[in-house]
């Protein structure tokens, strides 16, 4: 069957109705949340909790990826599965990395058939663009994977959550010591309601000085050497870029946004951590400080450059619901409004009010963008897995201005397309494209259009943006997927807005 | 044997090399194989029409280099060949 | 990457066949940069070429294949009045030849001691239709150090001015070489105009964005840019080819950068 954006959605999933439609009459239902009755939680080891647990055949597994491409605990749990030739294994990380380059065998050989996740990347993701995991599939967003665990739909057995300080009793945070990576907000829900919850850390001590981790939740604590490579965990923020093409980009963003007057007190913003996202912070950051802007907050992945914006007053709060850098660990550690947001409060469409709700603008990326709006985070032009929503689609539907920033084209590619490979976020929730060759409204947004009529900017439709890359790369010739399903993507709502095709001979 | 190249390996640039060779072969490799390939043929091909070659084997390394760049740099290439001294 | 030459809003491009390519590569240069111009149009941006030192071996060749209507001008490193002059010549030939509608501008850069002396000759020669300061290679031959505050290059500047304005041609600053110093780049183009500059080679695209604010024309410049595109709406319709203003005879490269202030001086809200 079709969806309402035209994408084939296989059988028994339900088929994406447009970004308010479902969610509209859905209630928001919790199952209950489970306490723990141990009192003697420190497990000698993993393989030890293993047996204790048991953990068998079958089994749910959840992690969280504040630990990034420095992760070590997701491979020492899979470490175990490979020494007891556990199968049919259904994982749930948040994001998966090219650090888990051990998954792949046990995907191949089967002890794991299932994943759901929100992000993927490497030779994991490779791995399953060739067809080699069992079940589809299935990506969420950072506000569809809370939503999905508190309503039941997503049971998980054992949740591991690797945290870098606890004590004995389970009390633990993300900021002191050796791995520490800062909020931890993707853990949240997996703390909440699975039904077994293993503390994974590398430094455990008598008391800790916040504990976002509480000690009712957490069933078992397992320290072990090191659960992961700090270089790894904080390396996520990159400088701000030095290509002039991306810098035009930032610096014409800026502009657009002040032109559609959203450069006033009270703003609130969300920008990634690429460089081209932290050009547009710093040019913002220009604008704001000329014009004595005091901000109401700034949200998502945290990174030094918002946290100078924050400390110089530019914003009043932030909300982080991860740390991409150490400055932004640190300040998380002393500042009091710095605060966490776990995912479900930064973007559960069945929250009162997520975090999402509330931000101004919001500037993302894409892989690919159609002549409808609808973008691509997913896969890339050649059907690789190289991605997922992560937090776009919950931010794009939220902030009251969403801009897509991209290179229009990149090695004889054009970004915009008359269909993109795969859809992430609907057309509906994005506003405009920024390019070096141009800017583009959605024609569903002709307020912004009145606002910007007499712009110096370079304004064109997204059909002549598209026209003018062909004119230089040529014409392509079309690739054809493959029809095996091997995966799907749904949205916020847990209905699926697009599949994902096992990467056909003809596209490798 | 008279062989010459020309261009690099960098993003949207080829890597062109040219040898003797008893008429045509082109071998082509690139980034964007699928959806450039044919042009990137018909580029080289035409492009030997004009210089009224007949016999060459041309191997090309895309990195997503668009028209003007295959030619041009397949044009250097072949002068280059025709520089050298076997 | 030619292909994002006219994203960046200035008002010509300087496509280096000079300092910008090593030897082994020249000839794989002028065919790139052939086949580039062949296969794109741009609108409103003037095209430039600096070609090699007009005794170097490569030159010959290399102004055979790269003169067409495709270009606009050329710009010409240790310009003499001698190879200006020869340059000059070298262009009729060519556009005779190739039977190119267009004539094709010289723009000479003044970057010898005996340049800057002889910058009025230079100037006279009459496809010249602006001068452009070499600072770093002129310090070079001074045999001094290049300063922020270009007191060495004080002279020279002041002649290239002089022997611009005596020729109404454009006066084109030296590049500032601190790509990062946004703050030193808006000093520099400040003296520059003051003293008489009317423009600026950036070699960065992050430079000119400064540029192009503080070298936004005066009411004087907008006015004889009006002058010169009345004019040639008036020669066009009385049918006549060539015309003058204020003397000076007005080609081509001189209509379109009137044509240019004017636009920028719209874009720019000075209109």
């Amino acid at each position: 069957m079709k969806n309402s954006l035209g994408r084939f959605v296989p059988e028994g999933f339900i088929p994406f109705k447009g970004a308010d439609t479902l969610i509209k009459n859905m209630k928001r239902v919790l199952v209950p949340e489970v306490t723990t009755r141990e009192t003697d939680k420190v497990i000698r080891t993993l393989s030890d909790l293993f047996d204790l647990i048991p953990i068998t055949d079958g089994m749910t597994l959840s992690f969280h990826h504040h630990l990034r491409n420095g992760d070590g605990v997701l491979n020492m749990v899979l470490s175990e599965i490979k020494k007891r030739k556990l199968k049919n294994m259904t994982l749930a990380p948040s994001a998966i990395f090219p650090i888990h380059g051990p998954l792949v065998e046990l995907i191949k050989n089967q002890n794991v058939t299932s994943i759901y996740t929100n992000y993927i990347n490497g030779p994991v993701a490779d791995c399953i663009t060739q067809g080699y995991l069992k079940y589809p599939l299935v990506m969420d967003t950072h506000g569809g994977r809370p939503r999905a665990i508190e309503s039941g739909e997503l049971k998980i057995d054992v949740a591991f959550i690797a945290v870098p300080t606890s004590d004995h009793l389970g009390n633990g945070n993300g900021i002191d010591e050796l791995s520490a990576c800062g909020a931890l907000g993707y853990a949240i829900s997996d703390l909440q309601y699975a039904k077994k919850k293993v503390v994974v850390t590398d430094h455990l001590v008598d008391h800790v000085s916040l504990a976002e981790i509480e000690e009712r939740y957490v069933d078992y604590i397992v320290k072990v050497n090191q659960i992961g490579d700090a270089k790894g965990i904080v390396s996520g923020t990159t400088k701000p870029t030095r290509d002039p093409v991306q810098l035009k980009i930032a610096k014409d963003t800026a502009q657009l946004i002040d032109e559609l007057g959203f450069i006033k007190d009270g703003l609130s913003f969300q920008t990634g951590a690429g460089g081209t996202s932290i050009a547009v912070a710093l040019e913002v950051q220009k604008r704001m400080t000329e014009k004595k802007i005091k901000g109401s907050f700034a949200s998502g992945g945290i990174t030094s450059f918002l946290v100078e914006m924050h400390e110089k007053g530019l914003f009043e709060k932030l909300y982080d619901v991860q740390c991409f850098d150490l400055d932004a660990v640190k300040s998380y550690k002393k500042n009091p409004k710095h605060l966490p947001m776990s995912a479900s409060e930064y973007g559960n469409p069945l929250e009162v009010n997520p975090i999402v709700n509330n931000l101004d603008v919001v500037i993302l990326g894409a892989t690919e963008i159609d002549t409808k709006f609808n973008v691509n985070v997913t896969t890339d032009s050649s059907g690789n897995l190289i991605g997922g929503s992560g937090g776009h689609s919950d931010t794009a539907y939220g902030a009251k201005l969403t801009i897509i920033t991209t290179n229009l084209v990149k090695s004889r590619t054009s970004m915009v397309k008359d269909s993109v490979t795969t859809i992430t976020t609907p057309g509906e929730s994005v506003d405009c494209l920024v390019t070096e060759r141009g800017i583009a409204i959605n024609p569903q947004r002709q307020d912004l259009l009145d606002r910007l009529k007499g712009s110096k900017l370079h304004l064109l439709t997204i059909e002549e943006l598209l026209a003018k890359a062909t004119e230089i790369t040529g014409v392509p010739t079309p690739l054809e997927p493959s029809n095996r399903v091997i995966g799907v993507v749904r949205y916020r709502d847990g209905s699926i807005i697009d599949t994902l095709y096992q990467k056909s001979e003809e596209q490798s | 044997m008279k062989i010459a190249s020309a261009g690099t390996m960098e993003s949207n640039d080829c890597m062109m090399t040219v040898r003797e060779h008893a008429g045509i072969q082109i071998e082509i490799e690139s980034i964007v194989l699928k959806q450039f390939g044919k042009q990137i043929e018909y580029v080289i091909r035409e492009t030997l029409k004009e210089l009224n070659i007949e016999n060459i084997f041309v191997q090309c390394n895309d990195k997503g280099a668009l028209d003007y760049t295959v030619k041009a740099r397949l044009v250097t290439a072949i002068q280059r060949m025709g520089e050298k001294h076997a | 990457m030619l292909q994002n030459a006219d994203i960046f809003q200035s008002d010509g491009v300087i496509f280096d066949l000079e300092d910008a390519v090593m030897l082994s590569e020249k000839d794989a240069a002028v065919h790139l940069l052939d086949n580039f111009l062949k296969s794109y149009a741009f609108e409103n941006l003037e095209i430039v070429i600096r070609i090699n030192q007009l005794d170097s071996e490569f030159s010959r060749v290399e102004l055979e294949q790269i003169v067409s209507d495709k270009i606009d001008t050329l710009m010409l490193p240790k310009a003499t009045a001698k190879n200006t002059n020869a340059l000059s010549k070298m262009l009729d030939k060519l556009e005779k030849s190739k039977k190119m509608n267009k004539k094709i501008g010289i723009i000479p850069i003044i970057e010898l001691a005996s340049s800057v002396l002889e910058a009025k000759e230079i100037a006279s020669v009459n496809r010249v239709n602006g001068l452009l300061l070499g600072g770093e290679d002129l310090s070079t031959d001074l045999e001094v150090e290049r300063t922020e505050d270009g007191l060495e290059l004080l002279l020279a500047r002041g002649l290239v001015v002089l022997a611009a304005k005596a020729y109404k041609l454009d006066a084109i600053d030296t590049p500032y070489t601190k790509t990062n110093d946004e703050e030193g780049l808006n000093k520099d183009s400040s003296y520059a105009k003051k003293i008489g500059m009317n423009a600026k080679v950036c070699i960065h695209p992050n430079q000119i964005d400064t540029v192009n604010t503080v070298f936004s024309p005066s009411i004087q410049e907008i006015e004889y840019a009006r002058k010169v595109v009345k004019a040639e709406a008036d020669a066009l319709s009385t049918g006549k080819g060539a015309f003058t203003v204020d003397g000076k005879m007005i080609d081509k490269p001189i209509i379109d950068r009137a044509k240019k202030l004017l636009d920028k001086a719209q874009r720019w809200g000075l209109l």
